[in-house]
């Protein structure tokens, strides 16, 4: 199977590799998949007090290529964001704009997810309710 | 395929066009007396007899005809056939098949080198047991299996002993009497012949061996296999077989060598694991685990230069690792993690060398990426976090 350009750009060249401080307060970090079924994903955001806008974002992923841009793309995308905002992003966009093919659709899912555990993660320590999503079969 | 081995096929296809069951034209005999000489040199390449050479597809269809033709054939003595769970997939897909029409098959587990335990084999063997199934050098981790003494134990008790010797075959020295094989497959394009044709040795005195037929017709192949016969693709085989047996000892060393500088390089990176028995096993493989990255990942760096396979089986619709790893105990965190390196007669030092820098930067790259590192080195247990399984 092929790779389509974009997945293999962000394999090669990935965004916001990296770690934030997740003692902090305005820090969220999500951990989601298993070693087991070959994808962990961690996803962190840091977001600006004032200005509730998520100012970073960083990821580290053990999985495939596609697991891995669908990490970095979805870094890229937090950055500049609100929380509410943040939300809104489908895995389906993902797949949309990696040309994900059918069994990589989990790739997506997954990073979908770890969005959505970081923002929780920022809620609870911020004395938010947690969100309850629904779940998307990977 | 050996570009010789393509020279010694092209005039089958237009030239000597004719076919090898017409006995009664030039043509015909032309190419029946090619069939023939192909017949005795793959028969000389694992010491047979040209008789007992059953030219078939490939070894997915001598695995078939062997496993069920041989169930089919001995159903009076018995129903029950032994096996491991590291086989090929045809072994193990057509046990399932004599499964569900009533068979018996104990599929015994492996140590967890890859080796199969001699003692169990033996005490695994009951007065309904027709046929032992153990393959030669397995595909995913190149361990050889103890042949001489299985075929022993299988002898001692009047069972048959069938190997499918599809990576060994071509690779190292296998003799049918020596090791005393009843059935065997393999096929041409492991041993750089053509795709699309391959073997079933079918032993013909002490014991006399005998298959059911599994594709009917016009009596083809001693009756065994039906079908007009594949001449090029045959007298590529031929070729194939011819060439093997003139290159495997210098070929065998020289893939050793690269193999083992191959893998002591890569032993030096941090928590990296050679899978399966190294003193037994095919020149030309290893199997390594490189703990913390993902197989497809790692593949990903450098498979436009290098044709590797992982482990992993997340390229195909299932999200399952090797079972072939699996079944040597190995945890799927460690199957997916593994990369299986296959050397052949035309890799060269310049491209072990390739292999040795572009592995190495890209695990190197990857565990900085990977959050299970990080947390290895931090000293987390990582199986001590609740991971959601998805």
């Amino acid at each position: 199977m092929a790779y389509s350009d974009k997945v293999i750009d962000h394999y090669s060249n990935p965004k916001n590799v990296g770690t934030l401080d997740k003692s902090k307060n305005n820090v969220g970090t999500g951990l989601v998949g298993a070693p087991e079924c070959g994808d962990v994903m961690r996803l962190q955001i840091e977001v600006d007090e004032v200005s509730g806008l998520i100012s970073d974002a960083k990821f580290k992923t053990f999985g495939c290529g596609s697991a891995i841009a669908s990490s970095s793309l979805a870094t890229e995308w937090l950055k500049g964001k609100s929380v509410e905002e943040a939300l809104a992003i489908d895995n389906m966009d993902i797949v949309e704009e990696l040309n994900l093919p059918p069994v990589k659709i989990h790739c997506s899912v997954l990073a979908e997810d770890a969005i959505k555990a970081a923002i929780n993660d920022y809620r609870v320590k911020n004395g938010l309710a947690e969100l309850v999503t629904e779940e998307k079969s990977h | 395929m050996d570009p010789r081995v393509l020279e010694a096929m092209l005039p089958y296809f237009v030239e000597k066009f004719g076919n090898a069951a017409s006995r009664n034209h030039s043509f015909g005999w032309v190419a029946e007396e090619a069939v023939d000489y192909a017949r005795e040199q793959v028969a000389k390449l694992i010491n047979a007899d040209p008789k007992e050479i059953i030219f078939t597809s490939g070894a997915t269809e001598s695995d078939n005809l062997a496993l069920k033709g041989v169930y089919e054939m001995y159903a009076s003595k018995g129903n029950h056939i032994i096996t491991c769970t590291t086989e090929h997939k045809a072994v193990l897909d057509s046990c399932k098949h004599i499964e569900k029409i009533g068979g018996q098959v104990t599929y015994l587990q492996v140590q967890p080198d890859g080796l199969i335990d001699l003692k169990e084999l033996e005490a695994a063997i009951t007065d309904k047991t027709i046929l032992i199934s153990i393959m030669y050098g397995n595909n995913e981790i190149g361990v050889i299996q103890p042949i001489k003494e299985i075929s022993q134990i299988a002898r001692k008790h009047g069972v048959l002993f069938f190997t499918d010797a599809t990576q060994a075959v071509g690779k190292v020295p296998v003799d049918v009497m020596a090791d005393g094989i009843d059935l065997m497959a393999f096929s041409g394009h492991k041993m750089y012949g053509p795709k699309g044709v391959g073997a079933l040795y079918v032993r013909r005195k002490n014991p006399r061996v005998k298959v059911t037929s599994q594709m009917d017709g016009g009596g083809h192949e001693r009756g065994m296999r039906s079908g007009t016969l594949n001449v090029p693709g045959i007298v590529g085989f031929g070729k194939a077989a011819e060439l093997c047996m003139q290159e495997m000892e210098s070929e065998a060393k020289r893939l050793s060598t690269m193999r083992d500088r191959l893998e002591t390089e890569l032993m030096k990176l941090e928590e990296a694991y050679v899978n399966g028995n190294t003193d037994h096993r095919l020149p030309h493989t290893t199997n390594i685990s490189f703990k913390y990255v993902e197989g497809e990942g790692l593949m990903m760096g450098f498979n436009k230069n290098i044709a590797l396979s992982s482990g992993s089986a997340c390229t195909s619709a299932s999200l399952e690792p090797s079972y072939v790893l699996k079944a040597l105990g190995l945890g799927d965190d460690l199957a997916h993690s593994s990369l299986r390196f296959g050397l052949g007669r035309f890799t060269t030092d310049e491209q072990i060398d390739f292999t040795i820098k572009a592995v190495t930067d890209t695990v190197l790259k990857l565990r900085e990426m990977s959050p299970l590192w990080e947390m290895f080195k931090e000293g987390v247990d990582i199986n001590a976090i609740e991971w959601a399984h998805h």
